[in-house]
């Protein structure tokens, strides 16, 4: 083996406007090894790799490919550098053939067709892939179009692979065959670098393992000595205190009941995976989990707007007692029922408000029905609008002002004021300090809790651990779909429910060997 | 009967040209991801280009010299179409305006510059019509094949076959059959080389053909301007050939917007447009040969290319087949991620 690293990166900082995505990061991959990147949401393992494929440029730092220094400063110089990466989000021209895909860009001179598929042909067999060249994309499954892009990055004699996330979209067999192919390029001298956050793919294929942390570089261990609780606790780090206030919850009663809640993609990949829970009034379910595995879906199946394939949702009502089913009703019927549901999307200007309108406007999105007249009232929408600015102290030069031009603390703030002011007894919050600021943060935490004290269900999607530990009364943890655990807010750790969020797949992996 | 259908045939290929020329622009155009509603425009400023070209040219000499004829207008042409993409490029492209609203403008501003300078040059010559006839340079480029001419009133029947087929398809002036080579080799490009692949893949997919290291906006600017420039060339033979060189303001009617329906039609293939030019074309002076058609029926006659457009519209959206839609990002401005 040689003892010269294929890539090597020197204290590689890079930020964007002031959130610091990398901060020194130091790390290398030998010719012929398997170095996993692990690391939660929002770490800085794509943008550190996006910097290897030419995407984005390390603002101080350097990168050495082969024992030289490199400049990547386009995708094309990545090539030249050898280096292929194979993105989370495939980069294919759906009604394109697989070889057509393959030899996108390249300008070789001739374009001989039956070369192409002959030469695809001779790397699927070397590394035992199944491809065939002739056939378009949209008529692929994932795992095809998946298989495209490694062959494309491998026609372009990529010595340095780096795969982001490959295994999020394969089932279990899928990954063990993926596996496969990465230990051939491994066994014919190819650097590979795969990021993951599931900590048995990691000790199952890797070499070394590099865990971030916020964007910094914590360890690199070799993956033979290593054990998942180290593993956990390097990627989590220790319990940071926030010192939010967390009163103890009152007056709770069940509010909101999930029971078997089922729903599948249309792919056929199950979303939600027989999810069964109980919201109660007076307190802040927290609900994490690694991005992606069913949060999103099951927020919205309870807002009315995915169908469910199985299970039942159930809500009290606490004025009589009423118990009402949500389950395949939009969400106009959802109000009429009665149910006051407040949901604060995680796509805050796709979903939640409209950012060529301005805060008047985007309140009217909520009360519009309201009157009888044939003309709309503006009057209390701007009121309202005027209440939230003055209240949530929205930086903003008036009501009259479209959204998009706010910061995005201040589209945070209007969005959670106008869902709050409709007094509901269900608030549903994703992501809610996501791009805010500590101060911001902080308010919104604290109308969480005035939430809370004003005996609401409120269930709080979150990313950041130590925040959730914090606020949350209960934490339920999702994984794949699945519930894997709900535990106490208040005693758990968070060694804990790091391992929470990376079981079930271990599990499905015991039950298919 | 036997010439009643020569003339039908030879009315509708004289007909198609144009609308072959603007659709075989449109569909490179379009296979960049632009949607040129500009074309009609486009072909207007072309037409009067070479109006003007060829003016100055036959006004400046007694006898023509047939080489200069063709070329002078030929060259006004492709640079008044050029000037007008490059300005729906700069707009489009550059500073990623709207598409469907610069390319409305275009149309609207191209059939303003040809009226304009077109109603100038009636004034320069003091006509008594409204219209500048260049019946010397029109004749240059109706310069047929000569074989047509050679079989006249043969006795054998072979050689009346023989002749009738160099009557019907021989007997044009040599943008008739610049068209169809175009198309022809529009459609080989697109298909079978890498060029043509890249551009497919821009017109697809931008993000991914940046990301494999293809210049979009260089493919959108090129497919863009040689589309505009082979539209121009139909405004230049609509008026060089199909109307003796006889330039009348507003003349070149709905023309343009044929040409846009016939790259629906030919669901973006430039081969395919060949035929479905002529079909307009036919399609388009059918009243003709309709016994009785009256005045009210006629226009409801002359729609029927757009009726035929919506049916394959409606029958090719029904099929769901992949490959006869338009290009997946049609109409949209590329915007390179946030880096």
């Amino acid at each position: 083996m040689n003892n010269v690293a294929a890539v090597e990166l020197v204290n590689v900082t890079k930020t964007f406007g002031s959130v610091v995505a990398n901060r020194n990061v130091n790390m290398d991959v030998k010719k012929g090894e398997i170095l996993a990147i692990l690391g939660e949401n929002g770490s800085g393992k794509t943008t550190l790799m996006n910097m290897l494929s030419g995407i984005y440029h390390p603002d101080e730092g350097q990168i050495f490919i082969d024992g030289k220094e490199a400049q990547i400063s386009s995708p094309k110089d990545a090539f030249a550098y050898r280096i292929g990466m194979i993105h989370q989000h495939f980069k294919l021209v759906d009604i394109f053939t697989a070889a057509e895909n393959i030899v996108l860009g390249i300008d070789d001179g001739k374009f001989d067709p039956k070369g192409i598929s002959k030469k695809v042909e001779e790397i699927s067999a070397k590394y035992g892939f199944e491809i065939d060249p002739s056939k378009k994309i949209y008529e692929m499954a994932v795992s095809e179009k998946q298989t495209v892009e490694i062959v494309k990055v491998l026609y372009r004699g990529a010595d340095i692979l780096i795969l982001d996330e490959p295994t999020a979209v394969l089932t279990p067999q899928e990954t063990q065959k993926l596996f496969a192919v990465l230990r051939q390029m491994r066994a014919d001298g190819k650097a590979v670098i795969i990021i993951t956050h599931k900590l048995h793919e990691v000790l199952s294929i890797s070499d070394r393992v590099a865990i971030l942390r916020k964007g910094e570089h914590i360890a690199t261990v070799n993956t033979a000595e290593t054990s998942e609780t180290e593993l956990t606790e390097l990627m989590v780090g220790q319990k940071v205190a926030l010192n939010i206030e967390r009163d103890a919850p009152q007056g709770c009663l069940d509010r909101l009941t999930v029971s078997h809640v089922n729903c599948v993609s249309r792919e056929g990949v199950k979303l939600l995976d027989d999810v069964s829970f109980t919201a109660k009034s007076g307190e802040i379910l927290g609900i994490a989990g690694i991005a992606g595995s069913g949060q999103r879906e099951l927020l919205e199946a309870i807002a009315g707007l995915q169908h469910l394939d199985g299970g039942e949702i159930t809500y009290v009502n606490p004025k009589n007692g009423e118990i009402v089913n949500l389950r395949d009703k939009n969400p106009k019927q959802i109000k009429e029922l009665g149910v006051r549901l407040s949901f604060v999307p995680e796509d805050r200007l796709g979903m939640g408000l409209v950012g060529n309108m301005d805060i008047t406007d985007n309140m009217m999105l909520r009360s519009y029905r309201r009157g009888k007249s044939m003309f709309l009232d503006r009057k209390r929408p701007k009121n309202l609008a005027e209440e939230i600015i003055k209240s949530l102290q929205v930086v903003t030069p008036g009501a009259g002002t479209p959204v998009r031009r706010l910061s995005g603390g201040n589209v945070q703030k209007v969005l959670v004021g106008r869902e709050i002011a409709s007094a509901p007894s269900v608030l549903m919050v994703a992501y809610p300090v996501r791009g805010l600021d500590i101060n911001s943060s902080y308010t919104i935490y604290n109308l969480l809790n005035t939430q809370k004290r004003n005996g609401v269900a409120v269930i709080f999607v979150g990313e950041d651990l130590d925040v959730l530990m914090e606020l949350c009364d209960r934490i339920m943890v999702i994984g794949s779909g699945k519930i894997t655990g709900i535990v106490d807010g208040r005693s758990c750790t968070k060694e804990e429910i790091g391992y929470l969020m990376t079981k079930t797949e271990k599990a499905e992996e015991g039950e298919n060997a | 009967m036997f010439d009643l259908i020569s003339q039908f045939i030879q009315r509708a290929i004289l007909q198609g040209t144009p609308l072959l020329f603007g659709s075989t622009g449109e569909i490179i155009t379009e296979k960049s991801g632009n949607l040129n509603l500009g074309i009609p425009g486009i072909m207007y400023m072309g037409g009067i280009s070479g109006v003007i070209g060829g003016f100055f040219y036959q006004q400046s000499v007694r006898i023509v010299n047939p080489v200069l004829a063709i070329l002078i207008p030929l060259v006004c042409a492709l640079a008044g179409s050029l000037l007008a993409s490059l300005i729906y490029c700069f707009l489009t492209i550059t500073l990623k305006a709207n598409q469907n609203v610069t390319g409305l403008a275009l149309t609207t501003f191209g059939v303003g510059f040809g009226n304009f300078f077109g109603g100038s040059l009636i004034k320069l010559v003091d006509s008594d019509v409204p219209s500048i006839a260049l019946t010397k340079i029109a004749k240059v480029y109706k310069t047929t094949l000569p074989f047509a001419q050679w079989l006249e009133d043969s006795d054998s029947l072979p050689l009346q076959i023989l002749e009738w087929f160099c009557k019907t398809f021989l007997s044009y002036g040599f943008m008739v059959y610049l068209a169809v080579v175009v198309a022809l080799i529009a459609a080989v490009l697109l298909k079978k080389t890498r060029m043509g692949l890249h551009l497919r893949a821009v017109g697809e997919n931008p993000a991914t053909a940046d990301a494999a290291g293809i210049n979009v906006t260089k493919y959108k600017y090129f497919a863009t301007c040689i589309g505009g420039m082979i539209a121009g060339l139909g405004g230049l033979y609509y008026v060089m050939d199909y109307t003796n060189g006889v330039w009348s303001n507003n003349g070149f009617g709905d023309r343009g917007w044929l040409a846009i329906a016939l790259v629906i039609f030919a669901t973006w293939k430039p081969n395919f447009a060949i035929l479905g030019s002529y079909l307009f074309g036919a399609l388009y002076i059918l009243f003709n040969y309709i016994e009785g058609a009256s005045m009210e029926i006629i226009p409801v006659l002359k729609m029927l290319p757009y009726l035929v457009t919506i049916l394959v519209l409606i029958f090719v959206s029904m099929r769901k087949k992949r490959e006869n839609q338009p290009p997946a990002s049609l109409g949209l401005s590329y915007f390179r991620e946030e880096r």
